[in-house]
């Protein structure tokens, strides 16, 4: 299991600076942000098209006090894996790479390019921050946008179901595939730890839920509050896969127990997305949330 | 030693020193990759070998491994560089002085593997340095030269170069390699920090965020600069290999027999040994031909060109490619600035024989042409009615 994370083990160096172009009460940026001080300034910073494109300003500025290659939609793992190549012959095991992609250059457009390096299982971390749409061109169904979300381009909710990722990984049989959630930054800090400190080579995988003021509709204060909700009632689970084995993590170890979890229209009711459900759409989902446990519970026995 | 254009390619590499390659196979270009893994596998190269799952994964990687101070090098063709074709111009527009090998091949559909050069020519304002060879040989020398033109200083852009499929990809021919030593002077390790993109966390920068309106067309133009340079760089380059190999190169055009010529054949590629042939065997009857052979393309050698075909009654441009709507695309280029009459022929589309009998035939045509004052835009050549 992941050694608690606490405050204190969050230095206050930053290397993410305030004064970036991210929304207010964007989830994608604080997770940067913490991300970047639990793994230090060796640490190089991939990223594809997405919002934290935008977030870095214009040139000739950056808030990013790493060095960071703004790579093509598709190609973040591919870039990661050719970093890691050059770094690995030059001798540099001590600089880290991190490959930081939004749902769409992860679930889909990078889908290929992410299963490539998951199989070659190259030595780096790679985190998609999911804000459930493509939020950069301002929120376009992915492949990660959860069943009946309203989008701009599924105006009357999607109608297919979110893809997991962390699934997929799984089935490339690497060293570490998590789940998290940038309204509980210590247990993210404390996989990106794990995943950083594993004397074991190969591809490190944490899938972060973002929550999105602006494409999900909720309000900038709300961030942390909606994120609390979405793991809360059991709609998003925190995990870690780690030799072979599920373990829940965070509040979700308390939330097998349907009784536990708060009630789910709790956290659709907070978001414009989710605003024209029916009740018999909300039911739906409160299914496909219990059927998501339950195939949890089972995944868990087996392993 | 006897190689086939792909392996001489191959050799060049490891000569050259690469230390990341990044590649996924296609037909005609995979021996160039199958024996570079064979050479990092055996230890005979200290490299890195990415296996990617793409050709758009495989310049990626590239592009990556040389913003951390690593000489990279791919090998494509045809569907699999058009693939790659976005990060093509990334790698031309970001300045990462990756090299490429595209074994030319016809696009589909229909399905073909047979030689065509529209691969190579749909990726010329790319940003990259395109050069083609005419053999085995040259594969081997262009090979070690990209690299030092690549990651010249005046320059820092990527080079690709075109070898024809199965003429030269596949055909073994005698190929002189270089001493260790005579290369390591002539191509010394990439000092990273004279790179444009260094990914250094001691001196952290961000490559690629937001440009606006305001910066954009200056930094373009300072791409457009490094390419004024660029045809001083490669001559060097070739001047520099010439001492270290002791034999002749081409710079950016060859000339064959033009001083005196009425018609001048301009080609690229393989089968400009044919078409020198062909000048060969028109002078015994009597006609004075000559040959151009670009062996560069990016930069366009304007004047190289047009000094060499000052004296011709007739331009000749052959073209094993084409642009719909346009017309064969170094024709289309060249009548941009040839003040001469020019008779543009598209011919060899698909790997269709070229022989130096049409070389002969395409040479008296436009002579023909020039002298009846016909206007015609282009021949296709050996077409079946």
């Amino acid at each position: 299991m992941t050694a608690m994370f606490s405050i204190k083990d969050l230095v206050e160096e930053e290397y993410t600076l305030p004064g970036n172009a991210s929304c207010p009460g964007c989830a994608a940026a604080l997770s940067l942000r913490i991300a970047l001080k639990v793994l230090g300034p060796k640490t190089i910073l991939v990223v594809p098209a997405s919002c934290i494109s935008v977030i870095q300003g214009y040139y000739p500025k950056t808030p990013c006090r790493v060095p960071v290659l703004n790579v093509a939609f598709a190609s973040t793992a591919a870039a990661g894996s050719g970093m890691v190549a050059a770094l690995d012959l030059k001798g540099k095991s001590d600089v880290k790479v991190l490959c930081w992609a939004g749902d769409g250059g992860t679930a889909d457009i990078g889908l290929q390019a992410l299963s490539g390096a998951a199989e070659r299982n190259e030595n780096m971390i790679y985190v998609c921050y999911d804000n459930e749409a493509y939020m950069n061109t301002g929120t376009q169904r992915s492949g990660s946008t959860p069943r009946a979300a309203a989008t701009t381009t599924t105006v009357t909710g999607k109608p297919e179901r979110k893809k997991s990722v962390p699934e997929i990984m799984v089935a490339h049989r690497m060293p570490y595939v998590a789940t998290a959630c940038a309204a509980f930054p210590l247990d993210f800090a404390g996989k990106l730890r794990r995943a950083a400190s594993m004397p074991l080579r190969g591809l490190k995988y944490i899938h972060l839920l973002s929550p999105c003021p602006p494409g999900w509709r909720f309000p900038a204060e709300k961030t942390i509050e909606v994120g609390r909700l979405a793991v809360m009632t059991g709609f998003w689970i925190l995990y870690e896969w780690v030799d072979g084995r599920y373990n829940l993590t965070g509040p979700s170890k308390g939330l097998l127990d349907k009784s536990k979890r708060r009630p789910l229209r709790d956290y659709l009711s907070i978001q414009g997305r989710f605003g024209h459900l029916t009740e018999k759409d909300i039911e739906s989902l409160e299914e496909e949330v219990e059927e998501q446990w339950k195939d949890f519970a089972r995944k868990m026995s087996m392993t | 030693m006897l190689l086939t254009g792909n392996h001489a390619v191959a050799y060049g590499v490891r000569d050259a020193a690469a230390e990341v390659i990044a590649a996924y196979p296609i037909t005609p270009q995979t021996q160039i990759v199958e024996k570079l893994a064979e050479f990092v596998e055996k230890g005979q190269m200290r490299a890195r070998y990415v296996r990617v799952e793409s050709e758009h994964s495989a310049m990626a990687a590239c592009i990556a491994a040389e913003a951390c101070g690593a000489r990279s090098f791919t090998a494509t063709s045809s569907q699999g560089l058009l693939y790659m074709s976005e990060v093509v111009f990334w790698a031309g527009l970001g300045r990462f002085p990756v090299t490429m090998a595209v074994v030319t091949r016809t696009l589909a559909p229909p399905w073909s593997i047979w030689n065509e050069h529209t691969d190579i020519l749909s990726q010329r304002d790319a940003g990259w340095v395109i050069m083609m060879c005419e053999n085995a040989q040259e594969a081997y020398d262009t090979a070690i030269q990209a690299f030092r033109i690549a990651e010249d200083e005046r320059l820092l852009q990527p080079v690709m170069y075109g070898l024809d499929a199965f003429t030269i990809s596949h055909t073994a021919e005698e190929v002189d390699l270089l001493e260790k030593g005579d290369v390591e002077g002539y191509l010394p390790p990439l000092d990273p920090k004279k790179l444009r993109v260094y990914m250094d966390p001691e001196s952290p920068g961000t490559f690629g965020n937001l440009v606006g309106p305001d910066m954009m067309m200056e930094m373009r133009h300072s791409i457009k600069e490094a390419f004024e340079r660029a045809r001083e760089v490669i001559k060097g380059a070739v001047k520099e290999y010439e001492r270290i190999s002791g034999r002749r190169q081409a710079g950016l055009i060859e000339e064959y027999k033009c001083r005196d010529a009425e018609v001048v054949i301009v080609t690229m590629g393989a089968s400009s040994g044919d078409a020198k042939d062909a000048v060969d065997a028109l002078r015994e009857r009597g006609v004075r031909a000559g040959l151009v052979r670009l062996r560069v393309i990016r930069p366009l050698p304007r004047e190289e060109i047009l000094e060499a075909v000052k004296g011709a009654k007739v331009v000749a441009t052959v073209d094993r490619d084409y642009s719909f709507g346009y017309g064969g695309i170094l024709g289309g280029e060249l009548a941009g600035f040839v003040k001469n009459t020019m008779c543009r022929f598209v011919a060899g589309l698909g790997g269709r024989d070229l022989t130096p009998e049409d070389f002969q035939g395409i040479a008296l045509k436009a002579l023909d042409v020039a002298e009846k004052g016909e206007e015609r835009e282009e021949f296709w050549w050996g077409l079946k009615r």
